[in-house]
């Protein structure tokens, strides 16, 4: 009975997890590259429009920052609960 | 010493295309017979032991196709804003993948996706639904990719296009059927370095050439160095609304659609099973993890440099060709004329080229893949880095092919023939099943890239649409919800599918009416692109419905569900 709270209490963290990384995954691109883009425009930084950046430079590099943090953040909890291998 | 520079550089762009492309390809086949597939195991998933890094570069090569390389960035060009569904739609989509499902269908541990679908659906028929999807979304794709082959090989090499196509099919049958996912898997590695190599220099070049920059990313958004002082993309932007286009940065494509598309693309591209199957291959969870993160790094690469090229290829067309007497044209306006990919019709007769929105009176058609293709022509490159680009080109359109005839193989004689027709059917027996159906795929997708039936290119881009309206759904569900059942989740897969088969018959092909409906009929102005989106919403609602009224799945299938959700122990798969 231990072990299975043990993997339920790893699966809430975990899906707590996905659902911050996913939130921001949304607002970098629908929100920021879609959305609010024409807000965004009106700030500009050198060249670039920033909701113009956000949709066409931006949001990947956010998306790539992502999944390295979870890749850490669950190496981190498979130590945590014991299912480092 | 000086003598060999010059010789180098009186090499003609022929010649150097023979070399590299020559070079490459033998590349290629010696990695090939180095690691040939001895079993199953080997050659559906290269023995289970790739390592994240080598996984995650096999992994970039294998999505980013002839469409990425050759075409992504001159779509952008002329799209300008809108350009951005295909960038964000075709990375975000691993962010899905890295996040909701590779961990966990790693450590499921079987060959195919549509092992999973049966397994954990308990059922035969969900498992054929699977096949059918799987087979259906990778023959649309790769009969694009073999096309795609031959139009590299006939615009470098001044050969017929369907000897191009012959040529590709002998290269991927040696080393798909040979090597199976062993051998495409250490090739798209080869062919990842080839074609990102291909890729930047042009670009590094023209960045330095138009903002002083070595970085595209960076010199995209400086000032141009022609001493005018204006930010390149102010520039795009004037130039864009003198002619009559939309503005660069602002497009023309509705809020809805823009983020009904992006979101169609991300989702199939997380549903494509090429890209799936790959996250099979390595050895633990974490490595799954890792290596859709370094697969995206090393994707993003291409992607965000691929913006940049456009709008410098864009300012630099405009710019050479608008309001220029057309006697004046520099020579690679030329050649591509013969290649009917630059058409000029001088409707006024006053000698110069008007280029504009207004197709009345627009004299000039651009065809888009001209952007990269001539890239380096239009900027005056050497002919080594003009070369490079057709074996950049190559190298992107194989190793997709190689990756979607593996799907199509193992999906005949894994998910068919040894899971369905004939269970008994020993290793050795089901690995010659595997090479005949990799040569009989092969030679399908040869046939489509001779002949390609008219509706091809417009399937190509549905086929995420597809992807996404059928096994994104039944995969989620499968992982994150226990109680999701057989009946839910064929419903919800047959529905999906069907909905986006109709809407693109309907919208797209036209096969229903006289003419092609108009923009304004598309369900809530969603456009065929995006419709899958509304498909995959729907699969979900109808999945969850029917669960609701049927059986809850029986308790070893609700096990196998919690032992997905642990990440170690991958080795000792459980029976199921």
């Amino acid at each position: 009975m231990k072990v299975n709270n043990n993997a339920k209490a790893y699966w809430r963290d975990n899906i707590k997890y996905v659902l911050i990384l996913l939130s921001i995954w949304f607002i970098a691109s629908y929100g920021a590259g879609i959305l609010f883009k024409d807000e965004l425009n009106s700030i500009k930084i050198g060249g670039f429009k920033l909701g113009f950046w956000f949709a066409q430079q931006g949001s990947m590099y956010v998306f790539v920052v992502l999944i390295f943090v979870y890749v850490r953040l669950m190496n981190k909890l498979d130590k945590k609960y014991g299912y480092d291998e | 010493m000086m003598n060999k520079l010059l010789l180098i550089a009186q090499i003609d762009v022929q010649s150097w295309t023979y070399i590299l492309v020559g070079i490459t390809f033998t590349l290629y086949i010696g990695i090939a017979i180095w690691s040939r597939a001895g079993s199953t195991k080997e050659f559906y998933v290269a023995g289970g032991g790739v390592s994240p890094l080598a996984n995650g570069m096999a992994t970039a090569a294998d999505w980013m196709s002839a469409a990425s390389f050759i075409s992504m960035a001159g779509i952008i060009s002329f799209a300008g804003y809108d350009g951005a569904v295909y960038l964000m739609g075709w990375t975000g989509g691993y962010v899905l993948l890295a996040l909701l499902l590779a961990p966990y269908l790693r450590k499921f541990g079987k060959f195919t996706v549509p092992d999973f679908i049966g397994d954990r659906y308990y059922s035969k028929t969900a498992r054929i639904v699977a096949v059918f999807c799987a087979l259906l979304v990778s023959f649309t794709y790769v009969a694009g990719q073999m096309r795609g082959v031959g139009i590299v090989f006939s615009r470098f090499l001044e050969v017929d296009i369907n000897t191009g196509v012959v040529i590709g099919m002998l290269i991927v049958l040696f080393y798909a059927v040979l090597g199976g996912m062993k051998g495409i898997t250490y090739t798209q590695v080869a062919q990842y370095c080839v074609l990102i190599f291909a890729f930047m220099v042009p670009a590094i070049f023209i960045s330095i050439q138009m903002t002083g920059n070595p970085i595209p990313q960076l010199g995209f958004g400086a000032e141009l160095n022609d001493g005018s002082a204006t930010y390149l993309l102010d520039k795009l932007d004037g130039l864009s609304t003198q002619l009559g286009f939309a503005e660069y940065t602002e497009g023309s494509k509705s809020t809805i659609d823009v983020f009904a598309i992006t979101l169609a693309l991300m989702v199939g591209t997380a549903g494509l099973p090429h890209v799936i199957v790959r996250f099979f291959t390595v050895k633990r969870v974490k490595d799954a993890r890792k290596s859709a993160g370094i697969a995206l790094l090393l994707i993003v690469i291409l992607y965000t440099t691929a913006p940049a090229v456009a709008a410098f290829a864009r300012t630099n067309m405009i710019e050479t060709v608008s309001n220029q007497p057309y006697a004046e044209m520099p020579e690679w306006f030329k050649k591509w004329e013969k290649t009917d990919l630059i058409k000029f019709n001088d409707k006024n007769n006053d000698g110069l080229i008007n280029y504009v929105a207004n197709e009345s009176k627009n004299e000039l058609i651009v065809d888009r893949d001209i952007m990269v293709l001539a890239n380096p022509e239009i900027a005056k490159l050497p002919n080594w880095v003009i070369a490079l680009v057709a074996a950049g080109g190559l190298a992107a359109a194989l190793s997709t092919a190689a990756g979607l005839l593996l799907v199509i193989s193992a999906s005949v004689s894994h998910d068919l023939i040894k899971k369905i027709i004939q269970p008994s059917i020993s290793e050795k027996g089901e690995l010659i099943a595997a090479r005949l159906s990799a040569v009989g795929a092969v030679c399908v997708a040869g046939y489509f890239g001779v002949n390609p039936p008219g509706f091809v290119a417009a399937v190509v881009a549905l086929a995420f649409g597809l992807a996404a309206a059928s096994f994104f759904p039944a995969i989620i569900l499968g992982i994150f919800y226990k109680r999701m059942n057989k009946e839910g989740a064929i419903a919800g897969m047959l529905v999906g599918i069907l909905s986006m088969l109709l809407y693109m018959m309907k919208y797209k092909l036209g096969w229903f009416d006289e003419v092609l409906p108009d923009k304004s009929e598309w369900w809530f102005g969603i456009s065929p692109e995006g419709f899958g989106t509304v498909a995959m919403v729907l699969n979900f609602v109808v999945s969850i419905v029917v669960m609701k009224f049927t059986k809850v799945p029986p308790k070893d299938v609700q096990d196998i569900v919690e032992h997905i959700r642990i990440p170690s122990g991958t080795g000792e798969a459980i029976q199921h």
